[in-house]
């Protein structure tokens, strides 16, 4: 084709028109290139920096070491634990079947732990370590290390867990630590994030729990820099925590070991208080648990043991249980009678077996009757128809009020798990609480610690350090926490004409030395110790009409579970009060027989810092003691024991 | 004096070709293929063995290549043009029947050491093929409805062969490429005008048959639609690649995080992070100065050749060097889009500086070809 010389211009020209066009759309298209550029990079910079870092950035946190806690005398309570254990990385090991394997000829490793563990490594991504066995023992930990090069991804590991070396003895004080759990999730406000770590464990009961901010310490953390599929690349920088302060706890390990001896399989509560102080030196509920069976997960089984048995050691009676005070009540009602000037401890009172108010009459427990008592003689033969007839003249509000003032009714408020304020009753509470008048028949029930009354062996603690004292001392349980020493309470005086307290403390101390005194037989001989207190024998059953009629059936032919409940309270020495001692036998019978040996036992116990000297018993009792004692299986706690400093 | 004649006359011959070369082109594009070593050598860690020094390699075969080809007179690669885009049609119908399927499509013939993707060299034999028709072709009738139907023919017919592959963002291109020549031959706006409103009609179709047996595109490509549309719907499927993508190139800022200082690309948050969106990587690097500078560049390229065109008096020669500038403009176009989360993501690289065989061949022969036309131009 031939074309002319125009035509080849023209077309040159059409192009370069065309191609100007072109060239102007794709410039107006870079154009729009370099702003987005600038709008990504320069406008919204500061935005995708820190989504870039949220992407590379982690934060792991290093779980504090849990603080310590200790006896009065610094005996490892709860601690810490190294735990061995195995570790297998996925990527590391290759075939992870023929590892486990050889590692189960190393060690013992059932095959069902087996089967789960290659579920979770192939669950996960291969470089997250699974745990394959905890809690090793030193050598089959030390044989997994040495055997480690024909175990490739397997790696020992070393982790800090909760142990309770003087297992059952603290477990209702102490408690015990356990998995988080998502109910305590949700009880806490605000959760520490360490909480969300797999197996961080916190307090579930008792101390463990009621000073868990103390305890638990301040989480460290690591910067961490992870790659797309979340494998660490480096710690960018790392941050340690706090470890948990320590606690040093009021209580005497060893005393507190002697009365968890002391009451053996009986279901008892017993208390040991400093009179001056309110320091707790024992704390005892029996029977008790190992704790360490919540800390590694309690079987099944164990467990359904525990909630099955009707002594129940899971409950802490210390604190939790709530009984009628019985005859140990006596105390208030008395001390309640003298405040109102109603009697004087030289007023005597008629017993003739029986009170009648009405159409109803209220026994005595000596059918016999006790002829005329005075204060003296109605507190240590324990007479009821005194206490019916004082009580009457006094009324239920002015006996409520000294009751509260000793500490009944009353919450204290200790680091421990379910305390129970126990019952006061007055004219108001009943109203409130049954909308029923108060009747004359529950003051007279309550004069004795029957009715509404009821308690807790703390609460009786308490008030039987509050009458040898003279002043409101508040029960302590935690001495120091870290290195700060925790300060006493203030402990006023008791607003009582001290008079008073002397007469009812004298007829507490006729309980123990007095010729009629019902708890004679628990007396101390060794006369630098002498003792007061008093028993309490408290129903929980009704004994019908027709029933005392025929003669009332005797405790020992009763079914165990409504049998009455044994209490006793005392204190020692008598003119210089230092301890006080609490006990409830539940069901145990008779006060006088049952608990009242027991509380002399611990009081002896912490009066001379180790097991009681025979010379402070009766002669004639000498010998069941000492093969009591000998029987009695009591921790070791090494040579050290004669050296410690006594509360 | 034929026009034939004054042209062989005038041009260049022997080694002299070397100092008519259009070397800005020449080292604007060493430049750009610079920077793809070093961000190759980024993304890998620091290891060259990886992917830097094969792209090197290949980048040196290119070059000789090119010159191979720019040494060639521009007639005869007119007259190779129609031989060219049979081949390349027929090695479509390969790949088609025989190649490697990879990444869910056909794309590849494997040549020994070399993996030739027919597709990529379809590009330039297109824009060959239809420069050498409206060279032929008398410029008065470049709008008449037959010579406009016949060059439409030659691009529609490779598209539905890449599209069946299937590979849209190759396809889109082919067609964009094609369309490019033809504007630039002078065909009336009124048929780019009605291909606008088919173009519109045909998008609310693939939207509109979407989910009934009809529907145009793969599953995986209305995803990719919908990813482009919101990819935050779909943070750690779909979208995941737009956004961390995104990510990286926003948090490079001003400046950049400074070479193989990357979080992105070096903890593995970017997807495709040596070839597709490689990109990313630079701009986090670099920040916006570097990501800046290498549109410049490739800016500058184009430029260059659209000037180079301007001066060509002899059409086919003007119209392959608009063609090709015009297919290195809309690869940038088209990847630098996708990955700045203006365009669905397509699979398109990044030229010269994404990893891959074919493609930096193909566009650096093209260039020759280029090159070749600049150096044989009529004086």
């Amino acid at each position: 084709m031939k074309r002319t010389q125009r035509d080849t211009e023209d077309s040159f020209r059409g192009v370069r028109r065309r191609a100007f066009l072109m060239g102007g759309a794709m410039t107006a298209f870079v154009a729009v290139l370099g702003a987005r550029m600038r709008y990504l990079q320069v406008d919204q910079a500061e935005e995708f920096r820190l989504l870039a870092e949220e992407n590379r950035v982690n934060i792991r946190l290093i779980p504090p070491a849990r603080g310590q806690i200790f006896d009065r005398n610094g005996r490892l309570i709860a601690g810490n634990e190294q735990n061995y254990r195995v570790v297998i990385t996925r990527e590391d090991a290759g075939d992870v079947e023929m590892v486990l394997k050889r590692l189960a000829s190393i060690v013992p490793l059932p095959p069902e732990d087996i089967e789960k563990t290659l579920k979770e490594v192939e669950r996960r991504s291969p470089f997250v370590p699974i745990i394959v066995a905890d809690r090793l023992s030193w050598e089959d930990f030390s044989k997994i290390a040495i055997n480690s090069p024909s175990l490739p991804g397997v790696t020992p590991e070393v982790g800090l867990s909760r142990v309770y070396p003087l297992d059952q003895d603290f477990a209702h004080v102490v408690g015990y630590v356990g998995p988080v759990s998502e109910r305590d999730l949700e009880r806490i406000e605000n959760p520490d994030p360490v909480l969300q770590l797999p197996k961080f464990q916190i307090g579930k009961v008792g101390v463990e729990r009621w000073t868990e901010a103390e305890l638990r310490g301040r989480a460290g953390q690591k910067r961490i820099e992870v790659n797309s599929v979340g494998r660490v690349m480096r710690e960018l920088e790392r941050l340690e925590g706090d470890p948990g302060d320590d606690l040093r706890l009021t209580i005497d390990a060893e005393a507190q070991n002697f009365a968890q001896a002391r009451l053996g399989d009986d279901s008892a509560a017993m208390v040991a208080i400093d009179v001056q102080t309110g320091d707790l030196l024992a704390c005892v509920s029996a029977p008790s648990f190992d704790p360490n069976l919540f800390v590694r997960g309690i079987s099944q089984k164990d467990y359904s043991f525990l909630l099955e048995n009707d002594h129940r050691p899971l409950a802490d009676k210390t604190v939790q249980g709530a009984y009628p005070p019985g005859s140990t009540f006596k105390m208030v009602t008395a001390l309640a009678a003298l405040e109102a000037g109603v009697i004087t401890p030289q007023t005597g009172v008629y017993c003739p077996g029986h009170y009648e108010v009405g159409s109803r009459r209220f026994h005595c427990w000596k059918r016999s009757g006790h002829g005329t008592v005075s204060l003296h003689s109605a507190l240590s033969e324990s007479c009821d128809v005194y206490f019916y007839d004082i009580a009457q003249k006094v009324g239920i509000d002015k006996i409520a009020e000294m009751g509260r003032k000793l500490g009944l009714g009353v919450r204290h408020d200790l680091p421990m798990s379910a305390i129970t304020e126990g019952v006061m009753p007055d004219k108001a509470w009943k109203q409130e609480r049954y909308k029923q008048e108060w009747r004359i028949g529950d003051t007279i029930n309550a004069s004795i610690g029957q009715g509404y009354v009821l308690t807790s062996p703390l609460q009786l603690a308490v008030m039987t350090a509050r009458i040898a004292s003279g002043r409101a001392i508040e029960p302590r349980l935690v001495r120091r926490i870290g290195t700060q020493d925790v300060p006493l309470p203030d402990a006023p005086p008791l607003d009582i004409d001290s008079q008073h307290l002397a007469s009812v403390r004298r007829g507490m101390y006729e309980v123990m030395n007095g010729a009629h005194g019902t708890a004679k037989s628990s007396r101390i001989a060794d006369e630098t110790m002498l003792m007061a207190g008093k028993t309490g024998t408290a129903q929980v059953r009704n004994i019908s009409a027709a029933e005392r009629a025929s003669g009332v059936v005797r405790n020992e032919q009763l079914p165990w579970n409504r049998r009455d409940h044994a209490l006793f309270v005392c204190y020692a020495p008598f003119d210089k009060p230092r301890v006080a001692v609490s006990v409830v036998v539940e069901h145990g019978g008779g006060g006088s027989a049952v608990a009242a040996p027991v509380a002399r036992d611990l009081l002896l116990y912490c009066l001379t810092g180790g097991i009681p000297p025979l010379t402070a018993y009766p002669a004639s009792q000498r010998g069941t003691i000492e093969s009591r004692f000998n029987d009695m299986k009591l921790r070791d706690f090494g040579a050290d024991s004669t050296t410690r400093s006594r509360a | 004096m034929s026009f034939l004649e004054y042209r062989i006359k005038t041009a260049p011959s022997g080694l002299r070709k070397v100092l008519h070369l259009n070397w800005p082109v020449i080292l604007m594009m060493t430049a750009v293929a610079a920077v793809g070593f070093l961000m190759l050598y980024s993304v890998s860690g620091g290891r060259m063995e990886l992917w830097a020094e094969p792209q090197m390699k290949r980048f040196g075969l290119g070059m000789a290549l090119m010159f191979v080809v720019a040494f060639t007179p521009i007639w005869f690669w007119r007259n190779m043009s129609a031989l060219a885009y049979l081949v390349s049609v027929a090695l479509l119908l390969v790949v088609e029947f025989f190649g490697h399927v990879g990444m869910g499509a056909q794309r590849w013939i494997n040549l020994g050491p070399l993996v030739l993707q027919p597709s990529e060299m379809m590009k330039f034999t297109l824009v060959m093929a239809l420069a050498a028709y409206y060279d032929w072709l008398d410029p008065k009738k470049v709008s008449r409805p037959l010579w406009v139907f016949l060059p439409v023919m030659l691009i529609v017919m490779p598209t539905i062969l890449v599209l069946m592959q299937p590979n849209l963002g190759t396809s889109v291109m082919l067609l964009a490429v094609g369309a490019a020549v033809m504007f630039c031959a002078g065909v009336s706006w009124w048929y780019f005008g009605a291909v606008a409103g088919l173009v519109g009609g045909a998008i609310y179709g693939v939207f509109a048959l979407r989910g009934t047996p009809w529907q145009f595109l793969h599953d995986y490509q209305y995803a990719r639609i919908d990813t482009f549309l919101d990819p935050t719907a779909d943070p750690l499927g779909a979208g995941y690649n737009i956004i961390q993508a995104k990510i990286a190139l926003g948090s490079g800022g001003w400046a950049g995080k400074g070479f193989m200082q990357g979080t992105q690309s070096r903890l593995n948050f970017l997807p495709e992070k040596h070839t597709d969106f490689i990109f990313t990587t630079l701009a986090e690097e670099f920040g916006f100065v570097g990501a800046f500078s290498l549109l410049l560049l490739y800016a500058g390229i184009i430029g260059f050749c659209i000037v180079s065109a301007l001066q060509n008096r002899d059409r086919f020669s003007q119209l392959l060097i608009l063609g090709c500038a015009a297919n290195l403009f809309f690869y940038i176009a088209v990847n630098l889009s996708m990955v700045m989360g203006m365009a669905p993501v397509v699979g398109v690289p990044l030229p010269l500086l994404s990893y891959g065989g074919s493609a930096m061949l193909v566009l650096l022969v093209g260039f020759g070809l280029v090159q070749s036309a600049h150096v044989h131009r009529p004086r």
